[in-house]
């Protein structure tokens, strides 16, 4: 990695040296990496290995035991959620399991964030959360619509249509896929590279989903026994010799995937 | 992959017209931040009268998709209105930000569909009472249906749960039906009291008290505490269960959720509540006891002598055989309406008070069909 230097200036998240310990267990024994402006990165690992923990701290949801997370260049360990309120603007989340608020349609689940942070008009609201839910893909009929009357999909998109509604630099995306048929899937991974090519995101994702990275990460970090285990692209990554990245991607599932991904190519 | 610059101090959106004739000039940053201060003002600006606009952008520092929208829509209504604008010097990467939203986002919005007139309104309420009423009546007859499944074959009885529902429901409910029992013990020998003095009549304190618990406020008092306390748990626990989908995996793995769930809390609370009214009469004549003392001079040993003769075994029955009824009923609407909950969390608490605003209305409009069959039957 020659361009480290570069890398180091156009970081929008960096961690360095963290550790974290979740009623006991060391969840993260030292844990570094960092992702550029830009790209989509991916961290994968094994279930339970702290990877949502990591995002979690990340977006000031949790806190490490020590060490650090810098996002947009400013620490955010030990920010209350009132300090975290300007960086919380310049960000969206979406959750695993898209976390809409059930009381509420999908379109005023994005117009509800508009309200919160703007001085915007009304009409201008809804306009703005119709084209943030136009811009995920979905009809403008799913608009009106309650999350409970929306498939899996769907419901992923919408939250993915709130946590862009204030236009944020950076996305947290906590298991896009999780939980979707292979073509709903499919359709995530398009409009992940699609959003971060149109709108010039920044993506830091959390997945299990083979397919997914194939298609869609830029960077891939494997998190594991507290650390980071690799980092690189797939292709990289899949040429490692490191025992637990191996199995990882060549475990019958990883195979497939891979296959899968070289016969696109 | 810089598409925004960063907003400076008064990094606001700016439009203004420019010195050739048909031609406006955009600057400054189009972004959800930028663009609060310029919306009304675009409102309210004066667009050069040509038919031929030339809309000069050069001097967009920033965009981001709120911003291409709001330009999208004030080229769309410039068009509307017969005018032709043309854009230039507008940055390559704000341009397909501009045409990304302009191909996402129809010309025409989806027509939203008229709000139901009132008379369309009624007509669904109505029609949605008949279903509840219709809704309630079968699950009725299902419970009773499971009940005398049960009877027939007693292993199919939960006692576990039904134990563990006589505790929650029944014990647990002891100190507050008491409590409240005995205040209004209180407050009816209290209201008597100043009455009953003016006619010399202290002693009937005893019959103006013991009666009016034992056969009305006792039962009612009791259930629409329990209704309070129980029916909403048990609606709000099968509305969860029904949103997290274990109805379903209980219905898989062949589980009758009415046998699971609602038996075992109808047997529960049919046992609990004649019980708790006992133990309410008895807490709510003492209030009147110790009332009775303090303002009319009746001690306890003469207060109890004219409880003798004052409540009838019948009356105090009529009570205690109310509750069983009430019980039954505070379970049934708890659970139907339990089960009437969809998808979300929002619907948990409105069946929850669904569930408790109809067991109370229902206990009371029973307690008054009492009421009038008993005095029918001259009892």
């Amino acid at each position: 990695m020659s361009d480290a230097g570069q890398r180091a200036v156009d970081a929008v998240v960096e961690v360095r040296n963290l550790r974290t310990r979740l009623g006991g267990a060391v969840v993260h024994e030292d844990v570094s990496l960092s992702v550029c402006r830009g790209e989509i990165f991916a961290l994968v690992g094994a279930s339970g290995c702290g990877k949502s923990t990591l995002l979690r701290e990340a977006i000031v949801l949790q806190q490490p035991e020590s060490g650090s997370i810098r996002v947009f260049g400013q620490e955010v360990v030990g920010l209350s959620d009132e300090q975290a309120l300007p960086l919380r603007r310049r960000w969206g989340v979406m959750f695993e399991r898209g976390a809409l608020f059930s009381s509420l349609t999908v379109t005023e689940n994005v117009a509800m964030v508009l309200q919160e942070h703007t001085a915007l008009g009304k009409r201008l609201i809804d306009e703005n959360a119709a084209v943030k839910i136009a811009l995920t893909g979905l009809p403008a009929d799913a608009g009106p619509k309650y999350p409970s009357e929306l498939s899996g999909g769907m419901r992923k998109r919408a939250a993915l249509a709130r946590a862009l509604a204030l236009d944020p630099e950076l996305l947290f995306l906590d298991e896009p896929t999780a939980g979707l048929d292979p073509l709903s899937a499919t359709g995530i991974d398009e409009l992940v590279r699609h959003l971060r090519d149109a709108l010039g995101l920044s993506i830091m994702m959390v997945t299990h989903d083979l397919d997914l990275l194939w298609r869609a990460a830029d960077r891939v970090a494997v998190l594991g026994d507290g650390r980071i285990l690799g980092t690189g692209t797939m292709a990289e990554l899949a040429r490692s010799d490191h025992p637990l990245i191996h199995e990882y991607f060549y475990g019958p599932r990883g195979r497939a995937a891979r296959e899968q991904a070289w016969k696109h190519e | 992959m810089t598409r925004r610059a960063v907003p400076g101090p008064n990094g606001e959106a700016q439009i203004h017209r420019g010195n050739a004739p048909g031609e406006a000039r955009c600057g400054g940053t189009w972004t959800l931040r930028g663009i609060a201060s310029l919306e009304p003002r675009l409102e309210a600006f004066s667009w050069p009268a040509e038919k031929e606009l030339a809309l000069d952008c050069s001097e967009i520092a920033a965009m981001d998709t709120s911003g291409a929208w709001l330009l999208q829509r004030t080229l769309r209504a410039l068009e509307r209105r017969d005018h032709h604008v043309r854009l230039h010097g507008l940055r390559t990467e704000f341009d397909a930000l501009l045409k990304l939203v302009a191909s996402r986002v129809p010309e025409k919005r989806a027509p939203t569909p008229p709000a139901p007139g009132a008379l369309t309104r009624i007509g669904q309420q109505a029609w949605r009472g008949l279903v509840n009423t219709s809704g309630m009546l079968s699950f009725l007859g299902e419970a009773t249906a499971a009940l005398l499944r049960a009877l027939v074959q007693p292993r199919r009885i939960r006692w576990k749960a039904i134990l563990h529902n006589l505790q929650t429901g029944g014990f647990e409910a002891l100190p507050i039906t008491g409590l409240l029992s005995f205040l209004l013990g209180i407050v009816i020998a209290y209201q008597g009291a100043e009455q009953l003095r003016r006619f010399g009549a202290n002693i009937y304190i005893a019959d103006l008290v013991g009666l009016s618990m034992v056969r009305e406020l006792s039962p009612l008092i009791t259930a629409i505490i329990v209704a309070g306390r129980s029916g909403s748990a048990y609606t709000a626990q099968i509305g969860t269960m029904k949103v997290t989908e274990e109805i379903d995996a209980l219905r898989t793995i062949g589980v009758a959720p009415l046998d699971l769930l609602v038996l075992p809390k109808m047997l529960a609370l049919i046992v609990a509540l004649p019980l708790l009214t006992v133990y309410t009469d008895i807490m709510g004549i003492f209030g009147g006891m110790v009332m009775a003392r303090a303002q009319l001079d009746v001690g306890f040993g003469t207060f109890v002598d004219r409880l003798d003769d004052a409540i009838t075994l019948r009356s105090y029955l009529i009570g205690v055989g109310k509750a069983p009824v009430f019980a039954a009923i505070i379970a049934l609407v708890g659970c139907y309406q339990g089960f009437q909950t969809t998808g979300s969390a929002d619907s948990v608490g409105r069946q929850t008070t669904k569930s408790v605003v109809q067991a109370i209305f229902l206990v009371i409009v029973t307690d008054a069909l009492f009421s009038i069959a008993f005095s029918w039957f001259k009892l």
